[in-house]
């Protein structure tokens, strides 16, 4: 698994003479690196401007601002640029003020083949363990967001064990569910406990980009591709390198766009758009959706040989409403999550409100779930939650009661509904009815009721 | 089949076979070599106080002769060879185009104060040219040690190649013949 080539550092050489910017520009583009030029201070920044630049190569004289007032300029709004200064009058006073101000480097022209090589290769090795301590970085903060993923229900644990069954395949992996129950939550944990971890998991949501902006959002495009294509830019296929890359809403997703995905998963390469040269692709695809792929394939909207590409195994998220006997646990959760976050000392539900927030559909599902525990705990002045501090429209929810049906339906229904609140556990459930235990099991086996497998 | 016209700068070098060199590109890709000797003076190209020739100039030259029906052009020469900001480079090459050239000037033992073996010369003189043309065929250096495309900037590291390219570089090569 590689995650680092040459193309993707962009050098800049900032020096007046041509041949000089001309012989270091071939010589960099032979080693595989981006090579930008610039004949004086003013262009350099123009270009620092626009393009995402690693490493300049900096010559101390040039007419106008000289190389150090373009360093000390440079620094003023980018730490992050590494500058090697390469002058052909060096004294040891430039010399020392120019590492003193932040150059990484510096050498004399003419230089050494063997030497430019090795400064350019540390500078190179920095910019790696940069990257991959940002990385790291990154996944320790979405490590926060995987114990999010909490459930004791019968359907959140066979999630649970496809999660850990897939994770560590290269498998590509199709995540099914209602919006709001936590795709990419089960994704980043599928990536968490892959070989890939280390590299990044990179999410695009298919729907959310224009079909004109997603082509060159997935596979990044070369320099003059297009009009406004100043400079090449890197998609999302190639940011995932080493890693997972996350399509959500892949339903969404245009003809052309499934052809151009299609053919990635098949040759594992790819062109940038407006380029020639096929780049590698190295990433564990994983996709998701709210809805029906299979009806959009019988209805032509969605090609079948992609289905089956991207549907390798198949993870079903519940809805909330069908795992109710979660929510105490997952409002728990949450309470204590936002509690913390906001500091605030708000650490129980009062029986009222646990039992509204248990009898709510949750169209919205965990997302809304989340935001309605988000909202109370602003509110709320007690110190526990009450009914009045969640939203109106759960307080208001009509109960799940019908008008046309008969008593023993009403009863049937309450209890399953009952019973599924409080997860099949009967002593509980039976408490919660005020009723034996004996007498629960007796109406279950009356009403044919069943504990969901 | 490429045509690659291999031209003599300055003089021809001394203690190459530039019979047996054409042969040997030829064995590693598909390409027919062909020889061609230029008017001999590259003093245009000189840098008196370097005592060294530029080589962009020289390539420059070498386009100008634009001999017909010749795919690559590539000038070996027997002095050293510069660009402005470098002490010295093996060789220069059009990435992606049509001209290269490459000096023997550092390919000797005796430059290093070692005897002379016309084995090694020939070796580093293969690699070179291979290198040299592979740049003007689109390849870059490869990161892959065992491949003529790995870059050197010592003569060891030219011995510690092959004369000869990985399978990725080969790959290459042969999709554009």
């Amino acid at each position: 698994m590689t995650a680092f080539e040459p193309s993707d550092i962009t050098m800049m050489v900032v020096d007046d003479e041509q041949s000089v910017r001309q012989s270091l520009e071939a010589w960099f583009q032979d080693d595989g690196y981006t090579v930008l030029t610039a004949e004086n201070a003013a262009e350099a920044l123009k270009r620092l401007q626009s393009a995402q630049i690693d490493i300049i190569l900096l010559d101390i004289k040039m007419p106008g601002m000289d190389g150090l007032a373009l360093q000390d300029r440079i620094r003023e709004f980018n730490k992050d640029v590494i500058i090697i200064i390469i002058t052909a009058f060096g004294t040891v006073d430039t010399a020392v003020r120019a590492l003193k101000a932040g150059a990484f480097d510096y050498t004399t022209k003419p230089v050494d083949p063997d030497e430019l090589s090795l400064i350019v290769r540390n500078a190179v090795d920095r910019i790696r363990l940069e990257r991959e301590n940002a990385a790291l970085k990154e996944s320790l903060d979405h490590l926060q967001y995987i114990d999010d993923i909490v459930g004791e229900s019968v359907q959140m644990q066979k999630v649970f064990e496809l999660v850990r069954t897939v994770a560590p395949t290269e498998s590509n992996v199709l995540i099914l569910g209602e919006s709001g129950t936590g795709k990419e939550l089960i994704a980043r944990a599928i990536h968490m406990n892959s070989k890939r971890k280390y590299f990044p998991i990179i999410p695009v949501n298919c729907g959310a980009i224009p079909e004109t902006l997603l082509e060159s959002e997935l596979f990044g495009h070369e320099k003059g591709a297009f009009t406004g294509a100043q400079y090449r830019r890197k998609g999302k296929l190639e940011m995932a390198r080493g890693g997972t890359l996350f399509l959500d809403e892949i339903g969404t997703l245009g003809l052309k766009q499934q052809v151009d995905l299609l053919r990635v998963i098949e040759d594992r390469e790819f062109h940038r758009v407006g380029g020639e040269r096929s780049v590698k692709a190295d990433f564990r695809l994983i996709c998701a959706t709210n809805t029906d792929l299979s009806k959009a394939v019988h209805e032509g909207g969605f090609r079948e040989d992609l289905f089956y590409r991207i549907n390798v195994f198949t993870i079903t998220l519940p809805a909330l409403r069908e795992r109710k006997s979660d929510i105490p646990l997952l409002a728990e959760h949450f309470l204590r999550r936002h509690a913390t976050a906001m500091n605030r000392k708000v650490e129980h539900f009062s029986s009222e409100a646990m039992e509204l927030l248990q009898q709510y559909d949750w169209p919205g599902n965990v997302r809304e779930l989340v935001n309605a525990v988000e909202r109370a705990v602003v509110i709320n002045a007690t110190g526990t939650i009450g009914a009045d501090d969640l939203p109106l429209q759960m307080i208001r929810a009509p109960r799940p009661v019908h008008s046309d049906s008969s008593l023993a339906e009403v009863e049937r229904r309450h209890i399953q509904h009952m019973l599924e609140s409080n997860g099949w556990n009967i002593s509980r459930t039976a408490e919660k009815l005020s009723i034996d235990r004996a007498t629960l099991y007796h109406k279950i086996e009356k009403y044919g009721l069943k504990r969901p497998e | 089949m490429h045509n690659i016209r291999l031209i003599p700068l300055g003089a021809r070098p001394r203690d190459v076979s530039f019979d047996q060199l054409c042969r040997d590109i030829e064995m590693i890709i598909p390409v027919r070599i062909t020889q061609q000797d230029l008017p001999s003076d590259i003093d245009f190209a000189l840098d008196a106080s370097r005592k060294q020739y530029h080589s962009t100039e020289l390539l420059a030259r070498l386009l100008m002769t634009n001999p017909e029906g010749v795919h690559k052009i590539v000038g070996i020469t027997p002095y050293d060879l510069f660009v402005p900001v470098l002490t010295f480079v093996f060789g220069q090459a059009q990435l992606n185009n049509r001209a290269a050239v490459f000096s023997t000037f550092r390919l000797h033992n005796e430059f290093y104060g070692l005897p002379h073996s016309s084995e090694q010369l020939d070796s580093r003189c293969l690699k070179e040219a291979l290198h040299e043309i592979g740049h003007t065929y689109g390849l870059r250096h490869c990161i892959e040690r065992p491949c003529v495309m790995n870059s050197s900037t010592y003569v060891e590291d030219i011995d510690l190649k092959p004369a000869d390219f990985c399978l990725t570089c080969r790959a290459h090569i042969q999709s554009l013949f």
